[in-house]
């Protein structure tokens, strides 16, 4: 209440005390500040509408804007690409066991690291983070040279093991976070009421941090369906991902087709991105 | 009950995580260390030529040179662009923050590959730009825009933006907004305002994204070599045409250590020299 009128106090005294000077400084503020807010944002959107634009052209090469539209170019990623369609299936694939392995190893690290204010603690998160950090593809080169050393040969689980390496920390990250808002008092109370600790973390700890693992999953999930860095060194031929795929697409020929692929690859993500928002509240565990 | 049992079961969940980093990340890692100290590809006879062969030959220092500034730039072009927009976001209303969150992550969401795709549509020879200046009579004939080091450096600060501006949001939405009325309300002006005390309040965020950006920036493959094109050469591309296109893997391994070594001395410097002056705005 008393805030709320020094507030407007203050705001009345600053607009009474405006001169021209002072005008023209915040004009200057808000004109250069806001430009470039507007083209930051629109830097963020522009290049996606275009491809979606793109992908409906009716013509043999990527000219925007297309002088036709047709969706010519989905049918024929749809009918004629089986090498683009199973390479997505090689995707899905990994990125759900690479998923599904991060989750487990990300959930249990964070359960013992949270909270925990030892130096050991602090050293060992930032060196389960140290891959975001990391150049990914030196990673992926010294897991090639590991697997050659160790006779395993590449396979789709060499491809997924390296993927783990890198979707993990996003896991640890929101599960830690989640951790670290939750009300200790909780767990005491069920485990004060005899709660075993398996049924409190069921019961009490589970449901409550469960957003955030699910935003850590989905993170991982996109990192895993998009890295071309680590895929790069560690798939062979049978285990070809998307990304890889599209990129050899778009080095050699800028094929249509890649456009089309872009098509739905965007609609996808803004669809689920959209149901991970609603669900689980992604970008709050995202900054 | 197991009062004493349960915090040596909690410490224990994170072995299997310890474990799986010590062999898939750590030892890799000590490997390639070990096999770039190696003179020939047949890793029989063990020495540093590897590094002299590097640091001896003016391309791979142009080759280094030209990643580290190219990281440089791409953040310095984020930060300038990520700073406004963030800054705005903290003081838009809680509707109009649902949509511009979207905007934001949902690039960071969409594949790399993607985002570089539209730059190579955009700056192509039939692309938006060259159509627009075209049409305007500003140049005769398609300009090339793609295959040059400012493409990449736009192209990447556009696809790493979402890295710089969520930290900035995160650290800015911390501030008591009580600070920025009270330097206004005082007569500071809104310039004065930002760069004395918006500015230096935010400045973990701010380093943190930087860090983000310029180490995501300095290893980004894809955008580097489809938005650079074969003319460019960056440490990540070069690298990958030492392993796979020239089987020298010694070769390979000496160059990622040595990108790898450059990007954290950066990296950590840099933490080290924002805190020093944290130190001092705080004093």
């Amino acid at each position: 209440m008393l805030e709320g009128r020094v507030e407007q106090g203050s705001a009345r005294l600053a607009r009474a005390s405006e001169s021209a000077g002072s005008r023209l400084e915040r004009w200057s503020f808000n004109l250069v500040l806001g430009t470039l807010a507007v083209l930051a944002a629109l830097l963020l959107i522009a290049p996606t509408v275009v491809v979606l634009i793109t992908s409906f052209t009716n013509a043999f090469s990527l000219r925007f804007p297309p002088p036709g539209y047709s969706v010519r170019w989905y049918l024929a990623l749809w009918n004629d690409s089986p090498e683009i369609l199973a390479a997505a299936l090689t995707s899905l694939e990994v990125a759900s066991m690479a998923t599904a392995a991060s989750v487990v190893l990300g959930v249990a690290a964070a359960l013992a690291l949270a909270r925990q204010s030892s130096a050991w603690a602090r050293l060992l998160d930032s060196i389960f983070m140290s891959p975001l950090m990391l150049p990914t593809l030196a990673l992926g080169l010294a897991l090639l040279v590991l697997f050659n050393l160790a006779g395993t040969g590449l396979s789709t689980a060499t491809l997924v093991i390296g993927h783990i390496a890198i979707t993990t920390p996003y896991v640890l990250r929101t599960t830690i976070a989640s951790l670290t808002q939750m009300d200790p008092q909780l767990l005491e109370s069920a485990r004060s009421l005899g709660a075993r600790p398996l049924f409190a973390f069921r019961t009490v700890t589970l449901p409550i941090i469960a957003p955030g693992i699910a935003a850590g999953a989905f993170i991982a999930f996109m990192g895993s369906f998009d890295n071309v860095a680590i895929s790069l060194f560690l798939s062979d031929a049978r285990s070809e991902v998307l990304p890889i795929r599209l990129w050899h697409i778009i080095e050699a020929n800028l094929d249509v087709r890649a456009a089309a692929a872009s098509g739905v690859l965007i609609v996808l993500t803004i669809l689920l991105g959209i149901v991970m928002e609603k669900l689980a509240g992604i970008s709050r565990h995202m900054r | 009950m197991s009062a004493s049992a349960s915090p040596l079961r909690q410490w224990q969940l994170m072995l299997p995580l310890a474990l799986f980093f010590t062999v898939f990340v750590l030892l890799p890692l000590l490997l390639l260390g070990y096999i770039s100290l190696h003179n020939d590809m047949e890793l029989k006879q063990a020495g540093v030529a590897q590094y002299f062969k590097f640091f001896g030959d003016e391309f791979n220092l142009g080759v280094l040179g030209q990643t580290l500034w190219l990281a440089a730039r791409t953040m310095l072009l984020a930060l300038l662009l990520g700073y406004p927009l963030a800054y705005f976001f903290t003081l838009a209303p809680p509707r109009w923050q649902r949509v511009l969150i979207l905007i934001i992550v949902l690039p960071l969401l969409t594949s790399a590959v993607v985002r570089t795709f539209a730059w190579v549509v955009i700056l192509g020879r039939q692309g938006i730009v060259n159509s627009v200046l075209l049409s305007l009579a500003w140049i005769e004939s398609p300009a090339k825009l793609l295959y040059t080091s400012s493409a990449v450096t736009v192209a990447l600060a556009q696809i790493e933006m979402p890295l710089m501006v969520l930290p900035i949001i995160n650290s800015l939405s911390r501030q008591d907004p009580h600070l920025r009325e009270a330097s206004l309300a005082l007569g500071a002006g809104r310039w004065r305002t930002l760069l004395l005390v918006t500015l230096p309040l935010s400045l973990p965020g701010l380093l943190a994204g930087s860090l983000l950006v310029f180490a995501a920036a300095a290893s980004a493959f894809v955008t580097q070599t489809l938005v650079g094109g074969g003319q460019l050469m960056y440490m990540p591309y070069y690298i990958y045409q030492q392993a796979i296109q020239s089987n020298n893997y010694p070769f390979a391994a000496t160059i990622a250590m040595v990108l790898l070594v450059a990007v954290l001395v950066i990296v950590t410097l840099v933490n080290f020299a924002g805190r020093a002056v944290k130190g001092v705005a705080h004093a």
